[in-house]
């Protein structure tokens, strides 16, 4: 009983200590538990549904993130790894029969080969060229899908895939629950060493190879990384929507993607996922105006970046917490002195 | 067979050269990768239409006008949502996407534009003759003269007027172009001008030859890159080679190879990735390498 009412104490302090000091923290978790808990007030089809896409999405904006925010790669085909784990799943599932929860993880290590793939040629790219470069492979891929209808079913795509699961509700759960924990586990990445140095090699690769940092390996690593997550991205998404089509390479797959994780705000993570919710649930929104859906949704991504080029959670974040200036950690903006080291805060 | 390849990779590879150039000389000058360069070039085709259908002025009139118009369209945008997020290197990216996701929804939208359906513009002069027995269209060798006016002017310009020097210098190398009393604000919006001209040009160029789609920019967005990085970011002579390359390989997959329409992209795309595999900085890329 003891132990028990202890880990309740040290995880009440931990909630106290790490997540309510913060602002932004105590936002994350409350919109967790309002994600968690929305079905016991509605279970409507068509909003779980929306919430379902929006969760799939933030997971693929957030590994988009990881790999172009973090570690400075910035790519252009990021539904390669989405297109090649949804092929992969929907074809061992269809022919060979596997389950879900098997095909999604084989799908998402389909789509860390394809990051090896394309990861090795392109690290001696940088920039813009291999902006540019990344943006190749998807469009190569999608001819080859095209030219084997056979195989891939050509325009139509491959359907008749395994359900997630019998019930909407329980689909929503898997989905929201991935991208919770994927969603954190890409977050302790980046606040690791690891993302330390994919945070050095983004702001200057020169210096930190003179650190002695085999950047080459780091760089290869973030593309696997975001392979993995974007993978098990597409795995979910066809298993939800049931057809693995060409649209899953597509070039405006690869600019959606972009959208999401620069209008939340590059390079936290949270940005994008928020970006994401926020950008779905708009489209979704706008579909009271279908005619200019489009045009509405890009004017307000225009205009809000024109007003926050950082993106929109970056922005939010400054206005309500700052800097300490001795020891670099995060502080309410109410706050007079630093919480943890005492030193003025202006 | 030889002769469609020549005939047909002459005239794409012209067009991807007008659109490359320009595309190239804004990124040198200012550091932008304009997504929505082609947006530009679908929106002048159709501003043809609208002048020479809806308020009925004459074919060459309406093709000088959606030019002028489209340009203007162009700076505009420039100066009111590009410019204040040039610092701002992914934010450029997305800013120029939902440009072009603009234009090509106020073209798609049914009561602003002309829907999501094909449209066709009547040839500036029809007949055609046969060169080595292929059909050539007068619109083909027209596109083709005008493709090669254009961008010897372009060159001259560059090269032998003090704007050129201008703008050459400022692509190298933007403080020092600044310290020597270039306005360099100034020289990116002509830069800009230019670039969006160069694209309606392209556009205005090949309305006749194709049918227009909401969705008509996509496909050369993809060349345009494809080709500024095979040639070199930076570089006019690297662009119009690549341009060149690239609409050759283009045709002579589609004229070759029996489902060769949907592999056309990819290939091009194949060729460009081998050149930067062997060369990281393109054919006559300028090595960014120490650039901070």
């Amino acid at each position: 009983m003891s132990i028990i009412s202890a880990y309740l104490r040290r995880g009440y302090r931990g909630l106290k200590g790490e997540v309510l000091v913060l602002p932004s923290r105590t936002i994350v978790l409350l919109f967790c538990l309002t994600l968690f808990l929305l079905p016991l007030i509605t279970a409507h089809p068509y909003y779980l549904r929306i919430l379902i896409m929006a969760s799939i999405f933030a997971l693929f904006a957030a590994s988009w993130d990881l790999l172009s925010g973090f570690t400075g790669q910035i790519s252009f085909g990021h539904a390669l790894f989405f297109g090649v784990a949804a092929y992969t799943s929907a074809l061992l599932n269809l022919n060979i029969g596997l389950p879900p929860w098997l095909t999604i993880p084989l799908g998402a290590l389909a789509a860390v080969l394809a990051g090896l793939v394309i990861g090795v040629p392109c690290l001696r790219l940088r920039g813009a060229y291999l902006a540019l470069a990344t943006l190749a492979f998807p469009l190569i891929l999608t001819g080859v899908v095209f030219v084997i209808p056979d195989i891939t079913g050509g325009e139509l795509g491959v359907s008749g895939i395994d359900r997630l699961s019998s019930s909407r509700v329980t689909e929503y759960y898997i989905a929201v629950a991935v991208m919770v924990t994927l969603g954190f586990v890409m977050w302790k990445i980046t606040d690791s060493n690891t993302g330390i140095i994919f945070h050095a090699i983004r702001e200057d690769e020169l210096t930190a190879r003179a650190s002695g940092i085999n950047t080459t390996r780091y760089k290869l690593l973030a593309f696997c990384l975001s392979g993995l997550f974007a993978g098990v991205a597409g795995g979910l998404y066809v298993h939800f929507m049931r057809i693995a089509g060409p649209s899953t390479l597509e070039l405006i797959l690869s600019f959606q993607v972009i959208i999401w994780a620069i209008f939340g705000g590059v390079a936290t993570i949270y940005g994008p996922i928020a970006g994401a919710f926020i950008l779905v649930l708009l489209m979704e929104f706008l579909t009271v105006a279908p005619e200019i859906r489009m045009l509405l949704f890009a004017i307000i991504v225009l205009l809000v970046l024109l007003f926050m080029p950082q993106g929109l959670t970056t922005w939010v974040r400054d206005k309500i917490e700052k800097v300490c200036p001795r020891c670099k950690l995060r502080n309410i903006a109410t706050r007079k002195s630093c919480r943890v080291c005492t030193a003025d805060l202006d | 067979m030889v002769e469609r390849i020549i005939v047909y990779g002459l005239i794409d590879g012209g067009i991807y050269a007008l659109l490359a150039v320009g595309f190239t000389l804004i990124f040198g000058v200012a550091r932008i990768i304009n997504l929505a360069h082609t947006a530009f070039y679908m929106l002048a085709a159709y501003l043809i239409l609208t002048f020479a259908n809806s308020l009925g002025l004459p074919l060459v009139l309406s093709v000088i006008l959606s030019i002028i118009a489209v340009t203007i369209v162009g700076v505009f945008s420039y100066k009111l949502v590009i410019d204040p997020v040039r610092g701002h290197e992914t934010t450029i990216l997305i800013v120029t996407i939902a440009l072009a996701m603009v234009i090509q929804e106020t073209i798609a939208n049914p009561s602003i534009g002309y829907g999501g359906g094909f449209q066709g513009v009547p040839s500036l002069i029809s007949g055609y003759t046969k060169i080595l027995g292929t059909k050539v269209l007068y619109q083909q060798i027209l596109t083709f003269g005008v493709v090669l006016i254009i961008l010897l002017g372009t060159w001259a310009l560059l090269m032998k007027t003090r704007l050129g020097i201008a703008i050459r210098s400022t692509a190298q190398d933007r403080e020092v172009a600044n310290l020597m009393g270039i306005n360099v604000t100034r020289t990116g919006m002509i830069t800009m001008a230019i670039s969006v001209a160069l694209a309606a040009i392209a556009g205005a160029l090949v309305a006749p030859l194709q049918v227009l789609g909401p969705h008509m920019w996509m496909h050369p967005l993809v060349m345009v890159l494809a080709v500024v990085v095979l040639g070199g970011l930076g570089s006019i002579k690297g662009s119009l080679l690549g341009a060149f390359i690239l609409g050759f390989a283009e045709t002579m997959v589609v004229v070759l190879v029996p489902t060769g329409a949907y592999l056309k992209g990819a290939v091009a795309l194949a060729v460009m990735l081998v050149v930067i595999l062997i060369r990281p900085q393109g054919l006559f890329g300028i090595s960014f390498e120490e650039e901070r």
